[in-house]
C-alpha cells in the first residue's frame, strides 16, 4: 500500500455505477436462464436500429466506466522536506481526485490555452496585444490573434502547413479507421462462419443481407460510423483542440467527454433509487389491496401532485443550503461534488417514482387476478412467495421497459436543471453546466459556437441512441407488441 | 365471359381457390389453402371447424377486411357479378354493409362504447340507404324492433356498456341488417353468449334470413348450432375444406374421417359412461403443412398415399363432396364401430353409504355495493346467497349455470380462495371457514382446482417442473431433491406427458397440453377432491374429448371427486353424477343426473335443457322461449327469482321464493308450481339433504 | 355523476394537506430556520441578534408544530406549520427577501406567462394531433416509417438547443422579432410569437408519438373493423371511430396540464425575458428566496389539483360509461 504510485478512491457514485454494472450482468444471466426474457433479448438482437445504438451507448458506456475508477496520485516529493524518499513518511497524494479517463486524456486535460480558441485552431479567437520582434531586432506592441500555447505548436513557424496537417492526419485517421473496422468485420464473418459452418464469405453474405439471427451487420455499420470521425479525431486531438477550447482556455473535447459519465451517473443511479420504491410499493398497493392500497394511492397522488421541476428545485435548494452550512462534511471539492450529484440522482428519483409505481400497481391488479396466482393460493403458497415467483418475473418487462425509457428523459432533464441552476455542482463537468457557460457566449462577435455544437453531438448522440434502444426494447418486451412486427 | 355468366347463375357467392396467407417478417405463413365455396340466395352454408382452421380469416377476407398481416395471395370472390379481390377500395365500401353484411363473435367489444345505439345504427342508414333527418329515426326503430329490442325509443339513445349481452348482439344484427344486405355473414354469432341468448339470437337469425331471403355464412365450431341452423354445411381443417354436404346428408352419414371422429368426440346421452373418442395429435402448424392429406397424420384409416399425395375433391352424393382418398366405404359406420368402451365408474350405480367429502351448508358470498359520496356500502350483490351440497368420495357433483349465477364463486369459496360471508364448508368432517391460513393448508392438501383457461392458469415465467412443485413444496407432500423430480415425472405420466415436460415451459405446448399440466399440478399433492371449473370451455371439441376422458379415468384410477362447474348440459351428461342447477346464486333443482336431465322440474332446467343444441337433427326437443336475460344479483327479483322469465308463473311465485320440495329422496326442486303438492315432501328451511351418497 | 364529482372533490382536500406537509418538512424541517437565516444573511453579517431579527421579521421565531409555551388550541396553532399553512390556504404568501408581495407579483405575472403558454399549447394540441392522425391514417408506410423516426430525432434534442437555435436564427440571423424582452397590448405579438412557436415545436416530437401510440392502439379494437364493415371510409372511421375513443386516454394528459399553463414556463421566459411567473421561479431559485419558492410549490400543486379535477369532469363529456354511472 505505501508503495502505491497513487491512492485508489472510490467514490460514492463510482460505488453505485459499478453496483450497476454488476446489476446488469445479473440481469444478463437471468436471462439467459429464463426462455422467456432470452427470447425478447434475441428480439431486441433482430431489430438494427436497437443493436446499432446499443453499440453507440456501450461506447459512451466505456467511456463512463473509465471516468468512474478515481484515484488520487502521489505527489512528486520534490519540494517536501522528506524529498529523497525516507523510509518512515507516508507518501503524499494530491488533494486532486483522477480518474483512468483523466489519465488516458492527460494531454487534452493538461494543455489548457489562456481563453477561447476555435477548433483545430492555431491561434487564440480574438485579438491581443502582443509583443512582436521585428527583424531590426527591435519589440514592437501589434495587436493580433496570438498563437495558442499547444494547438498546433508543433508546427512551429510553419503555420503555412496548418491546412495540410490537418488533412494528412484525417486521411491517416480515416485509413486506420478503415483498416480496423475491416479486421472486426473479418474477424466476426469468420467467427460466425466457425459458429454455424460454411465460408466466411457466404457468412458475410448472410450478415450484409440481414440473415442472421442478431443483426450483426447494424453492429458494424454502427462500429463504422464510431470509427470513422473517432479515430481521425482522436490523432487530431494529440495536437490540436479538436472542438476549440473555452473561455478558461480548457479543451472542449475533453469537456464533453467528461460530461458522458454525469449523463450516465443522472439517467442509471437515478432509476436505481428509484426501481426499489416504485417496485416495492407498487406491487404490495396492487397485491394487497385495501386500506395500504389506499394509503400508497394518497401517498404518489399527493407527491405527484406538486410539479416536478418545483418539487425538484425546492428539495435541490433545500440541499445546497445542507451543503453549504455544513462544509466539514467533505474531504475534497470532488466529494463534495460527487455527493451533490448523488443528491440530485436521489431527488430526482424521488421525485419520479410515482408514475412507474401507478404502472405497477395496475398491472399487478390485473395479475393478481389471474388463474395461476389463485392456483397459488389454492396451494397456500405465502404472499411473499406468490410476489416473489409469480408477480415480480411477470413485471419484468414493465421494469426493463421503464428503465430504459426513462434514461433519455433524465439526460435531458439534468441540461435543463443545471441550466435553471438546480443540477450538479458548478464545477462538474456536464452537458447542462457545459450549455450553460457557453449559452451567454452566443452574443459575442464573432460568435463562440463550438462549446454548444459539441455538446449539442454528444448529448444528441447519447440521447437518440438511447431512445432508439428503448423502442426496441419496448417492442421486444411488450407482450402486445411481441407478437405483431 | 361464358365463366361469368356461369358464376352468376350459380348463386348469390362464389369462392374459387380463395388462399389466404398472414405475413411473418419476411415469410408468408399460409392460413387458407384454396377454398372453394358457394352461397346462394336464401340458404345458409355453415362453415364448421376447430380454432386456427382458418374460417375467421375466410369470413374477413370475404369483405377484405382482414387484419395488417393476412395478405390474398390468390384467388376470386365473385359477388353479384363482380369480382370483389379486384375491385377498387372505394367500390369495396359499397359491397360492406350493403351488399354484404358481418356479425362478429363479441358483440361486447365490436360495437363503439362512446357511440349510442342510434348514431351507429344511422351511420349505416346513410351510408348505404342515404337516408336523412327522420327518415333514419324511423327506419332505425323498425330495424330495433324487427330484431325484437323491446322500447326502441329508449335504446336508440342509449350506449352499448347499459344492453346487456343479448341486446348488444341483437343491435350488432340490426347494424348489419340496416344496409338490407344480400349476404350475411355470421362469425361465431353466439359464442359468447349463454345457452338461453343463443337459442334466442339463432331464432332471430332464422326467422330474418327467412323474412328477407338473404343468403347466410355461419362461421361456428358447434355442431348444435349447425344442426340448427345451416342447410349446406362445409368442414374446415388446416386452412381446407375437407367435405361439403347438405344438411340431411351431413348428419345422416358424414364421410370424412375428420368430421366422423368431430361427431364421436360430443359428448352426448347416447354414450353416457363411455370413452369419448378422441383425434390424436395436433393441426399441423402454418408453417409446416405436411405434402399429403392434411389429416393423414391424425387419421386412423391414413395409408400411404394419404402422406404421399394431396386428396382431390371427389364426389360422393348430389351435393355431397369431400377430400380424401379412402373409399366411401366406412362412412356409414360411424356411430357404431367399437366406439362406446365402457369404463368402470362413472355410470349410475349407487356407491355405498359413505360420509360424505364435503359438505357445504347454507353457503353464502355477499360483495358489497358502495356508492354515494363516503362510498358507504349500500347494498350486496348476492354472488352465492344459501348453497348447501354435499359430495362423496369418487362422485362428481355438476354445478350448472349461466354465466353469472354465482357458481364459479362457490367453487372458489369451497377453496377459501374468496372469503364466504356466511354459511359452512366442511371437508372431511372439519371446518375450513374461521381457520388461520396455516391452519388451513393441512386441508388445502385435500382439495385442489383446475382453471378454465389453460393460457391464464400456467405462470409463463416457471417451466412446467416448477409449476408442478410449487405445491408440493408448499404442502410438504414430497421432499425436495431427487424424490421431487421422481414425482413430478410420475404426476406428468399420470396425464399423459412425457416425463421431458417438465424442463419446458408453458408456452411450448398447446391448449389441451396446458390444461394436462394444469391437472397435473392439482393431482401432485394428492387431493381428494377437484373443483373444475369449466376445463374444457376454452378447448376445441377433439381436446375436450382428450380432458374428459382424462379426468373419468383418474377418477375411477384415484377415487377423486369432482365439483364440476360447466354451463355445458352435455358435459354434464357424460361425466356426473349428480346435478344442480343454479340460477342467481341459489340452487333451483339438484337431483342424480337421469332425474334432472331426463325429467326436469323447474322451469328453467328444462327451458335450459331444451335451448342446448344438439348435434343431430332428429330428437330435437320444442325450445322452450326464455324472455329476457337474467337479472343481476344485485337486484334480484322478489319472490322467486325466476318468476318474471318463467312461463308458467303463477300468483305465489312473485310473492315467496319457494322452499325445497323434495320429489325423490334424490331429486330436490325449488318451485311453487310442480303439482307435487300432495306428493311432495316440503323440506323447511334450506338445507337440502345430501343428494350424493344416500342413494339406496 | 354528481356524487362522482363531489367525491372526486373531497379528495383532492386531503392531498392537498398532504402537498402542504411535504412543502413544510422541506422548507423547515430539512434545514432549521436558524440555518436559512445563516444562509440568507451571508458568512459576514451573520451574529445571533441577525439571525433572531430574520426569523422574527419572517415570523419564523415560533416551535414548528408544537409550542408548548402556549396554553389551549394556541400549543398547535402558535406555531411556524398553523400560522404558515393557514396563511397559504387563505391566499397570502407573505413577502420576498425584496420586500415586495407574493400574492400581487403573482397575480400581475400570470398574464404575461399565459400570453405564451396558451398558444402554445392550444397551437401544440393542434399541430401534433394532426401529425399524428396524418401518421396513423398512412401506418406502416414509408411516411409513418420516416415521421416516427423524425419523431425519435426531434425529441432526443434537448429543449435548450430549440431555444438557442430558435433565437439565433430568427433574431440573430434573420433578425425578424426580437431576441428577449415583453410589451403589453397589441405589440406583444413580436415578442410572443417565437417562444411560442419553438414551444411548439420541442413538444412535436415526444407528444406526437404518444397520440400516435393511442390512436394505433384504438384501431387494433374490434369495434373498428365493425365501423369498417359497415363500408364507412378509412377517414370516416379515423374520425368519428377512433379519435371520439381515443379522446378519453389523450384528456388524461392534455386536461391536466390546463391550469399549470398558469405558470408559464421556466425555460422559454427565462430565455425571452418574459416577466411571468416561469422566470419569476427561476429568480427565486438563483437568488434562493424560499418564501417565493414555497409559494410557488403550493400554487403548482394547487393548480395541478384543479387539472385532476377538470380531468374528470372532462371524462363525464366524452366517456358516457361515467356520465351514466
Amino acid at each position: 500500500m505505501p508503495d502505491l504510485p497513487f491512492l485508489p478512491v472510490l467514490l460514492w457514485s463510482d460505488l453505485l455505477i459499478w453496483l450497476l454494472l454488476f446489476g446488469a450482468l445479473l440481469l444478463g444471466w437471468l436471462s439467459a436462464r429464463n426462455p422467456l426474457l432470452c427470447a425478447a433479448w434475441q428480439r431486441v438482437g433482430r431489430n438494427r436500429a436497437g443493436i446499432a445504438s446499443a453499440t453507440l451507448l456501450l461506447a459512451f458506456v466505456v467511456v463512463g466506466l473509465l471516468d468512474s475508477l478515481h484515484y488520487r496520485p502521489r505527489l512528486e516529493n520534490g519540494s517536501g522536506p522528506a524529498a529523497g524518499g525516507s523510509v518512515g513518511s507516508a507518501p503524499a497524494y494530491a488533494v486532486e481526485v483522477l480518474s483512468l479517463l483523466d489519465e488516458l486524456l492527460a494531454p487534452l486535460r493538461t494543455r489548457h490555452e489562456k481563453t477561447y480558441s476555435e477548433p483545430l485552431a492555431t491561434r487564440a479567437h480574438a485579438k491581443e496585444a502582443i509583443e512582436v520582434r521585428t527583424p531590426d531586432g527591435e519589440l514592437r506592441q501589434v495587436r493580433d490573434y496570438p498563437r495558442l500555447r499547444h494547438g498546433g505548436a508543433h508546427l512551429g513557424a510553419d503555420e503555412a502547413r496548418h491546412a495540410a496537417d490537418i488533412g494528412e492526419r484525417v486521411l491517416h485517421g480515416l485509413a486506420l479507421a478503415l483498416l480496423a473496422w475491416w479486421a472486426v468485420a473479418a474477424a466476426t464473418a469468420a467467427g460466425l462462419a466457425r459458429a454455424e459452418g460454411g465460408t466466411p464469405r457466404a457468412a458475410w453474405r448472410r450478415i450484409w443481407h440481414g440473415d442472421s439471427g442478431f443483426a450483426w451487420n447494424a453492429l458494424l455499420a454502427a462500429l463504422a460510423g464510431l470509427l470513422l470521425p473517432a479515430v481521425p479525431m482522436a490523432l487530431l486531438a494529440v495536437d490540436y483542440h479538436v472542438f476549440g477550447t473555452d473561455k478558461v482556455g480548457q479543451d472542449v473535447l475533453y469537456q464533453v467527454l467528461k460530461s458522458v459519465r454525469t449523463a450516465l451517473v443522472i439517467g442509471l443511479v437515478t432509476t436505481l433509487v428509484m426501481l426499489p420504491l416504485s417496485i416495492f410499493l407498487g406491487v404490495v398497493a396492487g397485491y394487497f389491496r385495501g386500506w395500504v392500497d389506499d394509503l400508497i394511492q394518497y401517498l404518489y397522488t399527493t407527491l405527484s401532485s406538486i410539479p416536478g421541476v418545483l418539487l425538484i428545485a425546492a428539495a435541490v435548494l433545500m440541499m445546497q443550503v445542507l451543503i453549504d452550512t455544513h462544509p466539514q462534511w467533505f474531504a475534497t471539492a470532488a466529494e463534495r461534488a460527487d455527493l451533490r450529484l448523488l443528491a440530485l440522482c436521489f431527488i430526482l428519483g424521488l421525485t419520479s417514482w410515482t408514475g412507474l409505481c401507478r404502472l405497477l400497481r395496475g398491472e399487478t391488479l390485473k395479475l393478481r387476478e389471474l388463474e395461476y396466482i389463485q392456483a397459488a393460493q389454492a396451494f397456500g403458497v405465502t404472499d411473499l412467495r406468490i410476489i416473489a415467483r409469480h408477480l415480480l418475473p411477470n413485471l419484468m418487462h414493465i421494469v426493463i421497459i421503464a428503465l430504459v425509457m426513462d434514461f433519455s428523459s433524465l439526460v435531458l432533464a439534468e441540461a435543463v436543471l443545471s441550466y435553471v441552476g438546480i443540477g450538479v455542482d458548478p464545477t462538474m463537468i456536464s452537458f447542462g453546466t457545459m450549455i450553460n457557460n457557453a449559452r451567454l457566449e452566443l452574443a459575442r462577435e464573432p460568435m463562440v459556437w463550438w462549446s454548444l455544437a459539441a455538446a449539442f453531438v454528444f448529448m444528441f448522440t447519447l440521447v437518440l441512441a438511447a431512445n432508439l434502444l428503448a423502442d426496441a426494447v419496448r417492442d421486444a418486451f411488450d407482450p402486445r407488441l411481441a407478437g405483431s412486427a | 365471359m361464358s365463366r361469368e355468366v356461369a358464376v352468376r347463375e350459380e348463386g348469390l357467392l362464389t369462392v374459387r381457390e380463395l388462399r389466404i396467407a398472414f405475413a411473418s417478417g419476411h415469410a408468408l405463413l399460409p392460413a387458407v389453402d384454396g377454398i372453394d365455396l358457394c352461397v346462394a340466395a336464401g340458404e345458409t352454408l355453415a362453415l364448421l371447424g376447430e380454432s386456427g382452421c382458418g374460417k375467421s380469416a375466410t369470413a374477413l377476407a370475404l369483405l377484405r377486411l382482414l387484419p395488417a398481416a393476412g395478405r390474398i395471395p390468390g384467388g376470386e370472390v365473385w359477388f353479384a357479378g363482380r369480382d370483389l379481390l379486384r375491385l377498387p377500395e372505394a367500390e369495396m365500401r359499397a359491397v360492406r354493409g350493403g351488399g354484404m353484411a358481418m356479425i362478429f363473435q363479441e358483440p361486447a367489444t365490436s360495437l363503439n362504447p362512446v357511440l349510442t345505439v342510434g348514431h351507429q345504427l344511422a351511420e349505416v342508414l346513410e351510408r348505404h340507404l342515404s337516408l336523412a333527418g327522420q327518415a333514419v329515426r324511423q327506419r332505425a326503430l323498425e330495424l330495433l324492433t324487427a330484431v325484437g329490442i323491446a322500447d326502441p325509443e329508449r335504446r336508440l339513445g342509449e350506449y352499448p356498456f347499459q344492453l346487456s349481452g343479448g341486446m348488444k348482439q341483437r343491435v350488432m344484427i340490426a347494424i348489419a341488417l340496416a344496409g338490407e344486405p344480400r349476404l350475411l355473414i355470421a362469425d361465431e354469432p353466439t359464442t359468447a353468449l349463454d345457452v338461453t341468448i343463443q337459442a334466442q339470437i339463432l331464432d332471430l337469425l332464422r326467422r330474418l334470413q327467412a323474412e328477407r331471403a338473404m343468403g347466410m355464412l355461419l362461421i361456428t365450431h358447434d355442431l348444435g348450432v349447425v344442426a340448427q341452423m345451416a342447410t349446406r354445411v362445409g368442414v374446415m381443417y388446416a386452412g381446407e375444406i375437407v367435405e361439403e354436404a347438405p344438411r340431411a346428408a351431413f348428419f345422416a352419414a358424414p364421410r370424412h374421417p375428420y368430421t366422423q371422429k368431430l361427431f364421436a368426440a360430443l359428448p352426448d346421452l347416447a354414450r353416457r359412461g363411455s370413452r369419448l373418442e378422441t383425434i390424436p395429435g395436433q393441426v399441423p402448424a402454418l408453417s409446416a403443412m405436411p405434402a399429403g392429406c392434411r389429416f393423414a397424420a391424425r387419421c386412423a384409416h391414413a395409408w400411404a398415399l394419404c402422406r404421399a399425395q394431396a386428396p382431390e375433391w371427389r364426389q360422393v352424393a348430389p351435393g355431397h363432396r369431400l377430400r380424401c382418398h379412402l373409399d366411401g366405404g366406412q362412412g356409414a359406420a360411424w356411430l357404431g364401430g367399437g366406439v362406446a368402451v365402457p369404463v368402470a365408474g362413472p355410470a349410475a350405480e349407487a356407491p355405498a353409504v359413505t360420509p360424505p367429502l364435503l359438505a357445504v351448508d347454507d353457503l353464502r358470498v355477499h360483495f358489497p355495493i358502495r356508492r354515494g359520496i363516503l362510498q358507504r356500502t349500500v347494498g350486496h350483490v348476492r354472488a352465492v346467497d344459501g348453497v348447501s351440497l354435499e359430495l362423496v368420495r369418487g362422485r362428481t357433483l355438476a354445478l350448472v349455470g349461466e354465466s353469472g349465477c354465482g357458481k364459479t364463486t362457490v367453487g372458489k369459496a369451497i377453496l377459501q380462495l374468496i372469503q364466504p360471508t356466511g354459511g359452512s364448508v366442511q371437508l372431511l368432517g372439519q371446518q375450513l371457514g374461521e381457520r388461520s391460513r396455516r391452519a388451513l393448508r393441512p386441508l388445502r392438501r385435500r382439495m385442489q382446482m383446475i382453471f378454465q383457461d389453460p393460457f391464464a392458469s400456467l405462470n409463463p415465467r416457471l417451466s412446467v417442473g416448477e409449476i408442478i412443485a410449487e405445491g408440493m413444496r408448499a404442502l410438504g407432500v414430497a421432499a425436495p431433491g431427487q424424490g421431487g423430480g421422481a414425482a413430478i415425472a410420475a404426476v406428468l405420466q399420470q396425464v399423459g406427458l412425457p416425463a421431458q415436460a417438465a424442463g419446458r415451459y408453458p408456452h411450448e405446448f398447446s391448449g389441451g397440453q396446458r390444461q394436462r399440466i394444469a391437472i397435473a399440478r392439482a393431482l401432485a399433492v394428492q387431493p381428494d377432491l377437484v373443483i373444475c371449473d369449466e376445463p374444457t370451455s376454452a378447448l376445441d371439441v377433439s381436446v375436450q374429448a382428450q380432458i374428459l376422458n382424462l379426468l373419468a379415468s383418474l377418477q375411477a384410477e384415484l377415487g377423486l371427486a369432482y365439483l364440476f362447474i360447466t354451463h355445458n348440459f352435455a358435459v354434464v351428461d357424460h361425466l356426473a353424477h349428480e346435478v344442480a342447477v343454479m340460477y342467481l346464486g341459489r340452487i333451483v333443482e339438484q337431483g342424480r343426473v337421469d332425474e334432472v336431465l331426463r325429467a326436469p322440474q323447474h322451469p328453467y332446467t328444462r327451458a335450459l335443457l331444451s335451448a342446448v343444441p344438439g348435434p343431430r337433427l332428429e330428437a330435437q326437443p320444442e325450445f322452450i322461449r326464455l324472455p329476457g336475460e337474467m337479472p343481476s344479483p344485485a337486484r334480484p327479483p322478489g319472490g322467486c327469482h325466476f318468476h318474471p322469465r318463467c312461463p308458467q308463473a303463477i300468483a305465489a311465485c312473485r310473492e315467496a321464493y319457494p322452499a325445497s320440495s323434495r320429489l325423490t329422496p334424490t331429486h330436490v326442486v325449488r318451485c311453487h308450481l310442480p303439482g307435487q303438492e300432495e306428493s311432495a315432501l316440503t323440506v323447511s328451511g334450506m338445507k337440502t339433504p345430501p343428494c350424493g351418497g344416500v342413494t339406496g | 355523476m354528481l356524487v362522482y364529482l363531489v367525491r372526486r372533490l373531497l379528495y383532492a382536500v386531503p392531498i392537498l394537506l398532504g402537498v402542504n406537509l411535504i412543502t413544510f418538512a422541506l422548507f423547515f424541517v430539512v434545514n432549521t430556520p436558524d440555518d436559512m437565516a445563516r444562509m440568507q444573511l451571508g458568512v459576514k453579517r451573520v451574529t445571533p441578534a441577525a439571525i433572531e431579527r430574520w426569523k422574527a421579521e419572517r415570523g419564523y421565531d415560533r416551535p414548528l408544530f408544537i409550542n408548548l409555551a402556549a396554553s389551549g388550541s394556541e400549543r398547535f396553532t402558535d406555531t411556524i406549520f398553523f400560522s404558515k399553512s393557514a396563511r397559504m390556504f387563505a391566499g397570502d404568501f407573505g413577502r420576498a427577501e425584496d420586500g415586495r408581495d407574493i400574492a400581487r407579483e403573482i397575480r400581475t405575472r400570470m398574464g404575461p406567462s399565459l400570453a405564451i403558454a396558451l398558444p402554445t399549447f392550444l397551437l401544440g394540441l393542434l399541430v401534433t394531433v394532426s401529425f399524428a392522425l396524418l401518421l396513423t391514417f398512412f401506418r406502416a408506410s414509408y411516411l409513418d416509417v420516416w415521421g416516427v423516426v423524425l419523431c425519435v430525432a426531434l425529441m432526443s434534442i434537448s429543449g435548450l438547443f430549440y431555444i438557442i437555435g430558435g433565437q439565433y436564427l430568427v433574431s440573430k440571423l434573420w433578425k425578424l422579432v426580437p431576441i428577449s424582452g415583453y410589451g403589453g397590448g397589441l405589440d406583444a405579438w413580436k415578442f410572443v410569437i417565437l417562444p411560442v412557436l419553438i414551444g411548439v415545436a420541442s413538444g412535436i416530437g415526444s407528444s406526437t408519438r404518444w397520440y400516435r401510440t393511442i390512436f394505433l392502439e384504438e384501431m387494433a379494437r374490434d369495434y373498428v373493423r365493425t365501423a369498417r364493415a359497415k363500408g364507412l371510409s378509412e377517414v370516416g372511421v379515423l374520425f368519428r371511430h377512433v379519435l371520439r375513443n381515443a379522446l378519453i386516454p389523450i384528456l388524461t394528459g392534455v386536461v391536466v396540464v390546463i391550469p399549470l399553463l398558469f405558470m408559464g414556463s421556466l425555460l422559454s421566459e427565462s430565455f425571452f425575458g418574459i416577466p411571468g411567473l416561469g422566470s419569476y421561479t427561476i429568480d427565486a431559485i438563483n437568488a434562493q428566496d424560499f418564501a417565493v419558492v414555497r409559494a410557488m410549490v403550493f400554487i403548482g400543486s394547487l393548480l395541478y389539483i384543479i387539472g385532476l379535477i377538470l380531468t374528470d369532469l372532462s371524462y363525464t363529456f366524452v366517456d358516457p360509461r361515467i356520465r351514466f354511472n
